[in-house]
């Protein structure tokens, strides 16, 4: 009798807190209407998205949460971060308990259609490395064969390793760990040989030893791990909205649009290409439910796609990543937008 | 034989003076005797105890030695460390819990309202106070004082403004004057709690967690009033009612006539202990009330009741707490109408409160299972119904059975809310320390955010382990 009471009691004042929503599917009108971007963030990955002392995120991932809330709500400080772990990720997002997901999740084919989520671009470029210690005197991957290796369970990292070693046929053993920061011990302890992780998480773990110059990360990236903020399916427009708000910034980049000279090329730039994305001729932001100047407040935010490479993970941070994959196409890399017009 | 008169040649008449035990029985010598080397045995395992204790200590002393307190990243630690002790020496880097303890007891919470959680925590030493220690007016006293010098530290190193100072001093110089003189006075505030903390942790207007706390008050008034027989009935259903049509008016109204408000913290932004702290009393102090109607329902004769406590129990405890919480946080998101907001705190709360109730069912079964049949009996005869038997009979002895047991649960649900780390919340084990380590300058520690927790969580966990060995000794009624 008493729980049913309790839960009524639950129940009634949370359908009159929640009194007014917007109609469901309409994932712009409901951030709209509540003035507020929920962001699904990593809890705590060091380069990516990171709380500081007073509670103030910031990172790679969060950067791009900040640009979709300018875009969307004229605001980049609109933004509420709801960490998810690993596990409740993507029913969080499923569940409508985010409306964007910025969390360093590979893009995978059963992910996108099995789990009903829309990948909408790649942010990074990741793959899966090894780390040894340099007095194990290895310098590939495929002189592993016998070694132990930590590894994270129930990771996409875990059935990479199986199938590498499969293929070049070793064998190894697994010494399996539950995070980051117990994998480090236990590489550190030496009941490893080798710690196995994405090569960002690799870098950035390396960085922190006593003595990043006794271990070496090995040549070899053995998975693809395209990391991707992503949407629910079924909204196309909100899908939209958050795929050319990436694209905005990468674009930004590629026409050497900064933060700083933002004002100055939407006034005056001759380049036709800018001039869209800046809004100054044509009007694309009412085509996806936005202003005009969408794109010029997502890049004015936190930078273009290469400020906030280079201001959260990029080669002057201590977590010292080089741009490789993820530099411009006109570079090498792989970082293309596709074109606004 | 020849002469019974005679006197002996020598008779003492007095005792002796008792002689004093051997030396090597007496003092340190004696004791070391009697404890540690009273065999072969016993004094192989002595010396093996010994030399493990010593290899620990010379292995980790160091470590604790060498700590650093003052630095401002991991890096900077080591550096220190090198300089002082020489290359290659360890040592902690206490300097992460120096930079961010604040995190670890309040998580996120907005640094200008810290206030609000320690006068929070002052106010359960104040409500507790009359309820735990209501016989033995001395540790009463102990314990609101250091009640109050807790809080007082807290909102020293915290910064607080001077105003709360004055109202934690002004607010247990009066409990502590109330508990003098009037110690059933106090337990206003204990009646109050619940809104209070609601209000003070949560923010906005007290009206209405106040006026739902209300509901039960305008039960009881009613059922008073209305006849024996459907008094209960009645009673609930008034208090329903009032919930759902009531509550919310009248609060708006007390609002316009007198509007208190504070300004709001999201419960997004709750961790480290005082999360812990948050869903492990409201857990503890909601399933004991509702453990005992299961234990009671379990026992039942009435069918239903019986089944439904039967199923709900053993459903409960079939499933682990981790289960629990994802349907709290993910599975209620699909039954609830979308864009509902159903506090994700409350949603723990209420599983974990399930969880613990379902526990504590079943040991107080056991401490029912454990009276004589006798004591049913006796109070049958003395004519008392059903209730006034629990209440008067049956209950006080098997919840003084159960006493360790449900310490136990208690102590067990409160480090299991170390779990919510699991479901996205911010807890002081390892949420906190994974946000601690997101930060470049301190990834890379481990141990002695674990060390910071685990004594906290010791600290806690000792004394309510404690305070059940104290109530066990005044209840002890069988040995006086």
């Amino acid at each position: 009798m008493k729980t049913t009471v309790f839960l009524g009691a639950a129940a009634v004042s949370a359908l009159i807190a929640g009194a007014g929503f917007a109609a469901e599917g309409d994932t712009l009108a409901q951030v709209k209407a509540r003035g507020e971007l929920l962001c699904g963030v990593n809890p705590g990955l060091v380069g990516f998205a990171s709380p500081d002392a007073n509670g103030n995120w910031s990172g790679f991932d969060i950067s791009f949460c900040k640009a979709v809330a300018a875009a969307v709500l004229g605001d980049a400080s609109k933004v509420k971060y709801i960490p998810l772990t690993g596990q409740t990720r993507f029913t969080g997002l499923a569940s409508g308990e985010v409306d964007l997901l910025a969390r360093n999740s590979t893009w995978t084919f059963s992910r996108d259609t099995d789990l009903k989520l829309d990948f909408i671009g790649v942010n990074y470029y990741d793959g899966q490395g090894f780390m040894v210690p340099k007095s194990l005197g290895v310098s590939s991957a495929k002189e592993l064969d016998g070694a132990t290796i930590c590894i994270q369970t129930g990771t996409t990292t875990e059935l990479n390793l199986a199938d590498y070693f499969k293929a070049n046929n070793m064998t190894y053993q697994p010494v399996n760990i539950d995070s980051n920061s117990e994998g480090e011990q236990q590489y550190l302890a030496g009941a490893c040989d080798a710690y196995t992780t994405d090569a960002s998480g690799l870098a950035a773990t390396r960085a922190a030893f006593a003595n990043p110059g006794d271990h070496v990360i090995l040549p070899e990236i053995i998975s693809k791990e395209p990391l991707g903020p992503a949407v629910r399916h079924g909204d196309s427009n909100w899908a939209d909205i958050a795929r050319w708000t990436l694209y905005a910034l990468i674009a930004a980049e590629e026409y050497g649009v900064t933060s700083a000279n933002i004002e100055e090329l939407a006034k005056s730039s001759q380049n036709p290409e800018v001039q869209r994305l800046l809004g100054t001729t044509d009007d694309l932001g009412k085509m996806i439910g936005l202003d005009k100047d969408w794109a010029k407040r997502a890049i004015a935010a936190s930078g273009n796609y290469g400020e906030i490479f280079a201001a959260t993970i990029g080669e002057q941070t201590p977590i010292g990543l080089a741009r490789g994959l993820n530099a411009q196409w006109t570079q090498g890399g792989l970082m293309y937008a596709m074109p606004f017009r | 034989m020849s002469d019974a008169n005679a006197s002996p040649a020598y008779l003492r008449t007095e005792m002796l003076p008792s002689a004093a035990p051997p030396r090597r029985q007496e003092g340190l010598l004696g004791w070391l005797r009697e404890n540690l080397f009273s065999g072969w045995l016993n004094s192989l395992l002595t010396v093996l105890s010994l030399v493990i204790i010593w290899s620990l200590i010379r292995h980790f002393w160091p470590w604790f030695a060498h700590s650093v307190w003052r630095a401002n990243s991991l890096a900077e630690c080591r550096q220190i460390i090198t300089q002082t002790w020489g290359e290659g020496a360890t040592g902690a880097c206490f300097a992460v819990i120096r930079v961010r303890w604040h995190q670890y007891i309040f998580g996120f919470y907005p640094r200008a309202e810290y206030w609000r959680p320690i006068l929070t925590l002052g106010l359960l030493f104040i409500a507790l106070a009359p309820v735990l220690f209501s016989v033995n007016a001395n540790i009463r006293r102990w314990v609101l004082a250091g009640g109050g010098l807790l809080c007082m530290v807290l909102l020293a190193v915290t910064a607080s403004p001077d105003w709360t100072v004055v109202l934690v001093w002004a607010l247990f110089a009066a409990a502590l004057l109330l508990a003098e003189y009037a110690p059933m006075r106090l337990l206003m505030v204990t009646a109050l709690y619940p809104v209070l903390a609601v209000w003070l942790l949560w923010g906005g207007s007290p009206w209405y967690p106040f006026m739902l706390l209300m509901g039960f008050a305008v039960g009881y008034g009613v059922s008073a009033l209305v006849p024996r027989g459907v008094s209960a009935l009645t009673g609930i259903a008034v208090t329903v009612l009032w919930w759902i049509f009531l509550a919310a008016p009248a609060a708006s109204l007390a609002t316009l006539i007198l509007p208190l408000h504070l300004p709001v913290v999201q419960s997004s932004v709750f961790g480290g202990f005082l999360l812990s702290v948050v869903i492990g009393v409201s857990a503890i102090v909601l399933s004991l009330p509702l453990g005992i109607l299961l234990a009671l329902a379990r026992q039942s004769n009435m069918f239903i009741i019986y089944s439904l406590a039967v199923v709900f129990i053993e459903f409960i405890r079939g499933v682990p707490l981790i289960t629990l919480l994802f349907v709290a946080l993910v599975l209620l998101k699909y039954f609830l109408p979308p864009q509902t907001h159903f506090d994700l705190i409350l949603r723990v709360i209420i599983m974990v409160t399930l969880f613990a109730a379902a526990y504590m069912a079943e040991v107080i079964r056991g401490g029912l299972a454990a009276l004589p049949k006798g004591q049913y009996e006796a109070a049958d005869s003395l004519g008392l119904n059903y209730w006034q038997a629990q209440r008067l009979i049956i209950l006080p002895q098997a919840l003084k059975i159960s006493i360790p047991g449900i310490v136990g649960t208690f102590i067990g649900v409160f480090k299991d809310t170390t779990l919510v780390g699991l479901i996205n919340l911010y807890d002081p084990l390892k949420g906190i320390s994974d946000v601690v380590r997101s930060e470049f300058t301190w990834k890379g520690i481990y141990w002695e955010p674990f060390i910071f927790t685990g004594a906290i969580f010791f600290v806690i966990c000792f004394s309510m382990s404690r305070y059940s060995m104290y109530l066990e000794r005044r209840l002890s009624r069988e040995h006086r």
